[in-house]
């Protein structure tokens, strides 16, 4: 079928393209005001594909490239595959056991020869393929709860793969895909459930244990007493607060303190401690089959609660003021103080060279692309389109909701990248691929695909 | 299915922008209102370095440089660098060991980190500076060197005119508070780099610097825009003769003494030699307070500047101002004779002043062959003047002369850490003797220039210049002028003429045919210069050191030519035994000839000076005690010394500024004397290095001559 230029651009949303194409070049500009020192030659070393943001501009025009042969296919492709690369996706990051290479201690890396790929980064694509291609079935009803399991364990697969690679904060994202499920008609109360055992959770890390307890057996007396006369109607609302508050009992009793003891590492765990400003008290009940190393570190002093990443992170950014210092002006940057600046921690560049008004701006255009991407997802005709632009918005809001947070001290620093900005190939092509799909599907938005 | 969850993209849109705002709120707080991050990231990011400007070059009047700044060099390293070096090599051309080496670097490491340059050798000498310029491709990048700015004397001469600079010490900043100064700093401690430290050392520069997570500075902040330049120090030109000064160092060689010698048209000092002295270069460097220290130990004191901290009494050479007062009071006139019998018997027989020409003299030949009756019974004359009420108003008027001829005060040259001297005073002998029970003869020696009056061969120097100009002086300075001016108006005082009470020409013209007859054919015919009209003065000054008798010292002051005068010279040798004519007299004669006729090309003048400067006249108490100080460092431990008080922990730098060396007494020379028979005055001395027992002597003494 012959298409001239024209008809195949035709329908494209452009705000999505513009949106990409301008947060990626400013990600290129923190990357050059973090590592362009004032003797280089900027030109010369941009050739020369030594310098990390060499290396970004040219994955930035394989980008480009990728981007125009996606728009270029057939979106009836990306219907047809998801089962197949979802597979692909999986023994992909089984492959890596083999044939991995160790990167920052997480052996999930597949070497190239010119650039690493994570596999659990790509897979994101294919899991959001297949999540929309499992819920666009004509024979799925989502309202069942065998559906909602088999959609659960689409998305949720990745994540054991993920965390065996030793790499939980990418492990992390998958939860995201419970966003485009509950607009698929899970039922909230998972998200509910969840939310508050995520406030459990903060609060059982901020609050020692036996004054939450006391907090937590009050609330539920004031609850009981305010809904005594619902109660006498409906006995089972009774039981729902006395479970509750057995369950919230257990959880910051016991199920806490052995998570921080036997599932997570100690660095992660001191990490979510100092996230929130405490020492890690479950350190302190490690075994102590030694008393020498017990009486070293009695004498080590008091470890400063907050982490160094997040304390240089935070002094970046908030030496940047207002207006910022300008570009390739900043001290902290310069002086490489932050450390991962140019990948996870490429946030800070930005904070500290354009202070609040770059930010700020930054911060905009995200929040225009991610209801831009909504927009597109609610005047889809097909659900697969629907539940896949869900599940872009919902991967990229994750993404950027916790590195942002993370470099100001929000969240505790698990490695994921900030989508479009920081180095890296892996993660840049995967973001370039997840919206260009969904600019394509977009482009056929009037046909039903399935 | 998908309308009927039509309402859940407004959550998924809720929570979207509920997130986005809690960010945008939290980085308002954190980049707009909280200023804490700001100073966080100042105090590690940028980095305030100071920039010092070299100082001041210090010129002689010929416009040679006698004291300016020579760029010599720091080995540095960067101990992460260090893989693949040859630390052997390195190490023999350093003359240290491989574990000297690892230590090195462990406490590099330990002060400034690991990728951090740090000094590894400070001021590398010259030999090790060629060795290590040799073989240094064998080093780097881990090792190089970096430029350094110090004081340079080209000369090495006048050191103690010039001075030195150290690191500020805690005592300094304590003294000097709001001067800017911090440690680590370096600062003039004494002479000129002292007094003129305010001139010499320039401005210091501020330059901002960011800094990265190593600590290492990488570039200048915004390109240095807020950086401030630092300035220069100005030079100084001073009216030291350099050659003159080399002349003068080069006589005074094996002696304790000094020479000063004074243009009295401008007060400008043409030299100043203080013997022993000390190498200036031997102060800079890396084995500064090695060498520091051994000088400070030194008995003959070569850290002292004898010409303005050492007080003598001035002997015979006061004889001149006494035959001024005298004339000018009118008690005698130039044909008064006196005659000298043996002695002086104006005060009894008891103890007579004995003089050694018998005959009777007029003032001319009384100064002419240094007659002592002559000048008791002149100065007895003025102290029993009848115009005077009592013997204080006398006395008091006297001091006055005294004290407007220059003497008995500072004259407050630029060279740090002059002494007073001494003139008495009524009120002091009220307090020895008590109020009316003393009179001329209980310091009749005064009138010859000993006992209670005491001199600095300066003060001499600057009373042979008011003589020679006949009424009038400039106060006696180094420094001529400064560049680009004098800001701080330092050498006001030097600018204007000092015109004690005026005194007839005709009496000068007397004391100076007194003078001349000295040289021409008296006691100081060995200053004799060919073609040259010298007026001079010799003394032959007894002394006392811990109340033993020592030799006399040797002096002789003078000026020339006796008409258009262009240089007045004093020249002390201490303990040199015999007359003041033997010996100061030809070394000043030598300094003459060499300023006022450029150069000695005499044969025989030139075999004068190789034979002076070889002659030694070090008295013999300076090397018993080398000895002991040397055996004392080899039989016992120091520490222990130390503990027991034996020895003195000694300060790295002396603090030259005048009221505290007043009230240490520091290296104090001459005992006080008194002619009368009851041991009267006390006077405890304080000596580096002395052993407690004989901290305290006493010493009286009495009897002086006088020639």
């Amino acid at each position: 079928m012959y298409q001239n230029k024209a008809v195949v651009l035709k329908g494209r949303d452009w705000v999505t393209v513009w949106l990409y194409a301008i947060i990626a070049l400013i990600g290129l500009l923190c990357i050059i005001s973090v590592e362009l020192k004032a003797n280089d030659d900027f030109f010369k070393s941009l050739w020369a594909f030594k310098k990390n943001y060499s290396k970004q501009f040219f994955y930035l025009l394989i980008c480009a490239v990728i981007a125009t042969f996606i728009l270029l296919m057939d979106s009836k492709f990306f219907t047809a595959t998801p089962n197949l690369l979802y597979v692909l996706g999986i023994l992909l990051m089984i492959s890596t056991f083999v044939i991995g290479k160790t990167v920052n201690g997480s052996k999930s890396w597949i070497p190239l020869g010119f650039m690493n790929l994570q596999p659990v980064e790509t897979c994101k694509i294919f899991t959001s393929l297949a999540l929309a291609k499992y819920l666009s079935r004509p024979e799925t009803n989502f309202s069942k709860s065998r559906s909602q399991l088999i959609a659960s364990a689409i998305c949720f697969l990745p994540i054991v793969f993920s965390i065996l690679q030793n790499e939980t904060g990418l492990a992390l994202v998958y939860f995201c895909f419970l966003l485009p499920m509950y607009r698929e008609g899970f039922p909230p109360a998972y998200l509910v459930i969840g939310a508050s055992m995520g406030i459990l959770l903060v609060a059982a890390l901020l609050i020692p244990t036996y004054p939450l307890l006391i907090t937590i057996s009050v609330i539920s007396l004031y609850a009981l007493y305010t809904l005594k006369r619902r109660i006498k109607r409906n006995k089972s609302l009774l039981y729902i607060v006395l479970a509750s508050w057995v369950f919230s009992a257990i959880f910051i009793g016991l199920a806490v303190p052995f998570m921080f003891k036997h599932v997570f590492q100690k660095y992660q765990a001191d990490r979510i401690f100092s996230m929130v400003g405490r020492d890690n008290p479950y350190t302190a009940t490690q075994p102590e089959e030694n008393p020498n190393t017990a009486q070293l570190s009695v004498k080590k002093p008091k470890a400063d609660t907050e982490n160094y990443n997040v304390k240089q992170s935070k002094i970046a950014i908030g030496s940047g003021g207002f207006f910022g210092k300008g570009f390739l002006k900043g001290t902290q940057t310069q002086g490489d103080f932050v450390p991962e600046q140019h990948t996870d921690f490429i946030f800070t560049s930005l904070g500290e060279n354009f202070g609040f008004v770059g930010c700020t701006i930054l911060m905009l255009l995200y929040l225009t692309l991610l209801l831009r991407i909504i927009m597109i997802a609610e005047r889809q005709r097909s659900t697969f389109s629907r539940v896949y632009a869900y599940s872009v918005a919902a991967i990229l809001f994750f993404h950027i909701a916790i590195n942002i947070c993370m470099t100001i001290g929000l969240a505790p620093v698990i490695g994921i990248t900030l989508p479009l900005m920081s180095y890296g190939g892996s993660s840049l092509l995967t973001f370039t691929i997840l919206i260009f799909i969904l600019v394509r599907l977009d482009a056929d938005r009037q046909m039903v695909l399935r | 299915m998908s309308v009927f969850n039509q309402s859940r993209k407004e959550v998924i849109r809720l929570i979207f922008i509920a997130l986005f705002v809690i960010i945008i709120l939290r980085l308002f707080t954190l980049q707009v209102i909280s200023s804490k991050y700001k100073t966080l990231a100042e105090d590690q990011g940028t980095f305030r370095k100071v920039v010092y400007p070299d100082r001041g070059i210090v010129f002689d009047r010929n416009k040679n440089a006698i004291l300016q700044n020579v760029n010599i060099y720091d080995l540095m390293v960067t101990p992460n660098k260090l893989k693949g070096i040859d630390t052997a090599a390195l190490c023999k051309i350093l003359q240290i060991d491989s574990a000297q080496f690892q230590k090195r670097i462990v406490e590099l490491i330990i002060k400034n980190g690991r990728s951090r340059a740090s000094i590894f050798e400070p001021l590398l000498s010259d030999e090790k500076m060629a060795l290590l310029n040799e073989s240094m491709f064998k080093f780097t990048p881990a090792f190089y060197m970096q430029e350094r700015s110090v004081r340079a004397y080209p000369y090495d001469a006048a050191a103690n005119v010039l001075g030195y600079t150290a690191e500020v010490d805690t005592n300094f900043l304590k003294k000097h508070p709001d001067e800017g100064y911090v440690a680590g700093d370096f600062a003039g401690m004494t002479g000129l780099e002292r007094s003129y430290e305010k001139v010499l050392m320039g401005q210091r520069g501020i330059e901002y610097w960011k800094r990265d997570n190593k600590n290492r500075l990488t570039e200048k902040l915004e390109k240095g825009q807020y950086d401030t330049a630092a300035i220069a120090g100005k030079n100084l030109y001073t009216s030291l003769d350099i050659e003159l000064q080399e002349l003068g160092e080069k006589l005074m060689q094996n002696k304790l003494g000094s020479i000063v010698a004074v243009d009295p048209r401008t007060g400008g000092i043409l030299a100043m030699v203080s013997a022993p002295t000390y190498q200036p270069n031997y102060l800079t460097g890396s084995e500064r307070r090695k060498h520091f220290s051994e000088l400070f130990l030194n008995p003959a004191l070569p850290l002292l500047n004898r010409t303005v901290s050492a007080t003598y009494s001035p002997g015979s050479t006061f004889k001149t101002l006494q035959a001024l007062i005298g004339l000018h009071e009118g008690v005698i006139t130039t044909d008064t004779r006196f005659s000298c019998s043996g002695a002086f018997y104006g005060c009894g027989s008891g103890k007579p002043m004995r003089c050694l020409d018998f005959g009777t003299f007029d003032l001319r030949s009384a100064i002419t062959i240094s007659d002592n009756t002559y000048f008791a019974n002149v100065m007895q004359r003025v102290i029993n003047n009848p115009k005077f009420p009592s013997i204080d108003s006398a006395l008091s008027h006297w001091d006055n002369y005294m004290y407007s001829f220059g003497l008995g005060r500072r004259l407050g040259v630029d060279v740090p850490s002059e002494k007073t001297g001494n003139i008495p005073t009524p009120k002091y002998f009220n307090k020895v003797y008590g109020a009316g029970r003393w009179n001329f003869c209980s310091f009749r020696s005064v009138s010859i220039g000993q006992g209670e009056v005491d001199v600095t061969p300066l003060q001499v120097a600057n009373e042979m210049a008011y003589i020679a100009n006949k009424g009038w002086y400039y106060i006696p300075h180094v420094v001529d002028s400064i560049e680009d001016g004098d800001r701080y108006g330092m050498l006001d005082k030097y600018n204007k003429r000092v015109v004690p009470p005026a005194i007839p020409d005709s009496i000068f013209e007397a004391v100076h045919d007194g003078m001349q007859g000295v040289v021409d054919k008296g006691t100081g015919v060995g200053a004799k210069v060919n073609d040259v009209v010298i007026c001079g003065k010799t003394g032959t000054v007894e002394n006392y050191y811990r109340g033993v008798k020592q030799q006399n010292h040797s002096f002789f002051c003078g000026f020339a030519p006796r008409v258009n005068p262009k240089i007045a010279i004093m020249c002390v040798v201490e303990n040199s035994g015999r007359f003041g004519g033997t010996y100061a007299a030809p070394i000043v004669g030598l300094m003459i000839e060499k300023y006022l006729k450029d150069s000695i090309t005499d044969k025989g003048r030139l075999a004068r000076v190789e034979q002076l400067s070889k002659l030694n006249l070090m008295p013999p108490r300076i090397f018993a005690e080398l000895r002991r100080q040397d055996s004392m460092r080899h039989s016992k431990d120091s520490a222990y010394l130390v503990a027991k008080g034996y020895i003195k922990i000694v300060k790295d730098t002396l603090g030259m500024d005048d009221d505290i060396v007043d009230k240490e007494e520091f290296g104090k020379l001459k005992d006080k004397k008194s002619e009368d028979k009851k041991p009267l005055r006390d006077s405890v001395r304080k000596v580096e290095a002395i052993k407690p027992e004989e901290k305290k002597i006493k010493s009286a003494a009495d009897s002086s001559k006088g020639r």
